[in-house]
């Protein structure tokens, strides 16, 4: 499973960061996600799932 | 389901048990999760009370969420003005891109990682609030001693605004939000808090100062009545939302104490106890609004370019699709994506600071206090119906 983040759509809300933090962690300045494992392994699929479905402005998809 | 022509509704507002939704709008949800609703203004518009539907306009930019353009769904003076031009810095009322720059200039601030940054400050505050309580002659009414002060204290100080003002804008801000001010008193509390606060920046640009205005002011990207919209929006949120969480929460912990001595007893539980009070309780009581852009097609039905939406959060947090057994509060249930903090772009910016607010204040209360309990009858404890942001004006308390 391979994530995508769209910083330009990112509102910098913090659930993913909330949700999975060895994924995803945001920019000191901007609040913008920052994914620190783009292609995280299998274990986590049900949290990066839960993560981009709580994402509120569509910035997170997988592939 | 057949495309029952189902009756124009108006916003359901009446909650006749103080931690439920409105028995209306779960009696609308049962029907389908979107409804024809006549607002305020005579405007003939839609309800929604799913929470899949609630997610999918939330999160659809064909919808705005300009004042202008939004019809009110209860009568209320601060929609009424002749001219509702949103304000600068409002950004709340604004869609992108110029929310964008607002947000921008601003999420940084808020990130998980700085909001945690802060909990010890946050745990002195509560602790303080705490012995002040202990110290004071019962009962005490829990939003004055407990409620209001720490999320209070805690804007103040993020934002550098000076705590010994707070009479002022506590008022002014309560005020607000309150749906039985009149236009006049409404229209005096905003220009009452704008002076207020376009003094503050003021002083902010002439001393620099280490606080959130304090850096947006030698950022330099906003102009004064930007930055003085944006402090208003601020502290006008930090303070009524999270004040209400608390003390409602706390109403609520009293009436389940199963759920209570779980939240008190086991610290692994305040995590999802915040999320799910957030969810039980739903305080936002009335709005959020938006409105069409352009035809839009959802769940069978056709939103017309024009048209506003508006949402029962509170329904759309008991919708049974989503949530098994949605009436229960239920401390150790998984976080699941509750809407109180809105979806889409406009999803509360200060959601990470009421998370750890609330996660450090409701254990913290209830190991001090193992006794405490309501000092009056709960069917005397006065409900907040009448204000936009639902919760109790007052919870007497002993222990
Ligand atoms: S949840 Fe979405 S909007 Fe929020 S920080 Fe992560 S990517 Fe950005």
């Amino acid at each position: 499973m391979k994530i995508n983040a769209d910083t330009d759509r990112c509102v910098g809300a913090g659930m993913c960061a909330l949700t999975v933090p060895e994924v995803f962690d945001q920019s000191e300045e901007e609040g913008t996600v920052v994914l620190l494992q783009a292609d995280p392994p299998a274990s986590m699929d049900a949290a990066v799932r839960r993560a981009v479905h709580l994402c509120p402005s569509g910035a997170l998809s997988l592939a | 389901m057949t495309e029952a022509p189902s009756r124009p509704v108006t916003f359901p507002l009446v909650r006749e048990h103080p931690f439920d939704p409105p028995g209306e709008a779960l009696r609308w949800q049962q029907q389908g999760a979107l409804h024809r609703m006549t607002f305020a203004d005579g405007h003939l518009g839609w309800l929604v009370t799913g929470n899949a539907a609630a997610r999918a306009v939330l999160a659809d930019n064909r919808f705005s969420n300009r004042t202008e353009l939004n019809h009110p769904p209860v009568a209320h003076p601060l929609f009424q003005e002749e001219d509702r031009r949103t304000l600068p810095g409002f950004f709340l009322r604004m869609d992108a891109p110029e929310h964008t720059r607002y947000r921008r200039l601003l999420t940084g601030q808020f990130t998980v990682r700085r909001m945690r940054q802060l909990e010890p400050r946050i745990e002195k505050i509560t602790s303080d609030c705490l012995d002040a309580m202990e110290g004071s002659a019962q009962p005490v009414d829990l939003v004055q001693s407990f409620a209001l002060p720490i999320p209070s204290l805690v804007i103040c100080e993020l934002l550098g605004v000076p705590y010994a003002d707070r009479e002022q804008f506590q008022r002014d801000s309560a005020a607000l939000l309150n749906l039985d001010s009149s236009a006049e008193q409404m229209a005096a509390a905003l220009a009452d808090l704008m002076a207020y606060l376009h003094g503050l920046v003021l002083r902010k640009r002439a001393e620099p100062a280490d606080d959130l205005l304090g850096s947006l002011a030698a950022g330099g990207e906003l102009n004064d009545e930007e930055l003085t919209g944006v402090a208003v929006l601020l502290l006008v949120a930090g303070h009524e939302t999270t004040a209400n969480m608390l003390a409602l929460g706390t109403f609520a912990l009293l009436r389940n104490p199963d759920q209570l001595a779980l939240v008190r007893d086991d610290p692994a539980v305040a995590e999802s106890a915040v999320e799910e009070l957030l969810r039980y309780l739903t305080i936002i009581h009335m709005g959020p609004v938006r409105t069409a852009l352009e035809d839009v097609e959802l769940d069978g039905r056709l939103i017309k370019a024009g048209e506003s939406v508006a949402f029962s959060l509170p329904a759309a947090n008991r919708d049974p699709e989503r949530f098994d057994d949605p009436g229960t509060l239920d401390v150790t249930r998984p976080p699941t994506g509750h809407l109180t903090f809105g979806h889409g772009i406009h999803q509360c910016l200060g959601q990470q600071l009421a998370r750890v607010e609330m996660r450090i204040a409701y254990p913290a209360l209830l190991r001090r206090f193992p006794g405490l309990r309501l000092a009056v009858p709960p069917e005397e404890v006065p409900m907040r119906s009448n204000m936009t942001i639902y919760g109790v004006h007052r919870l007497p308390v002993t222990w």
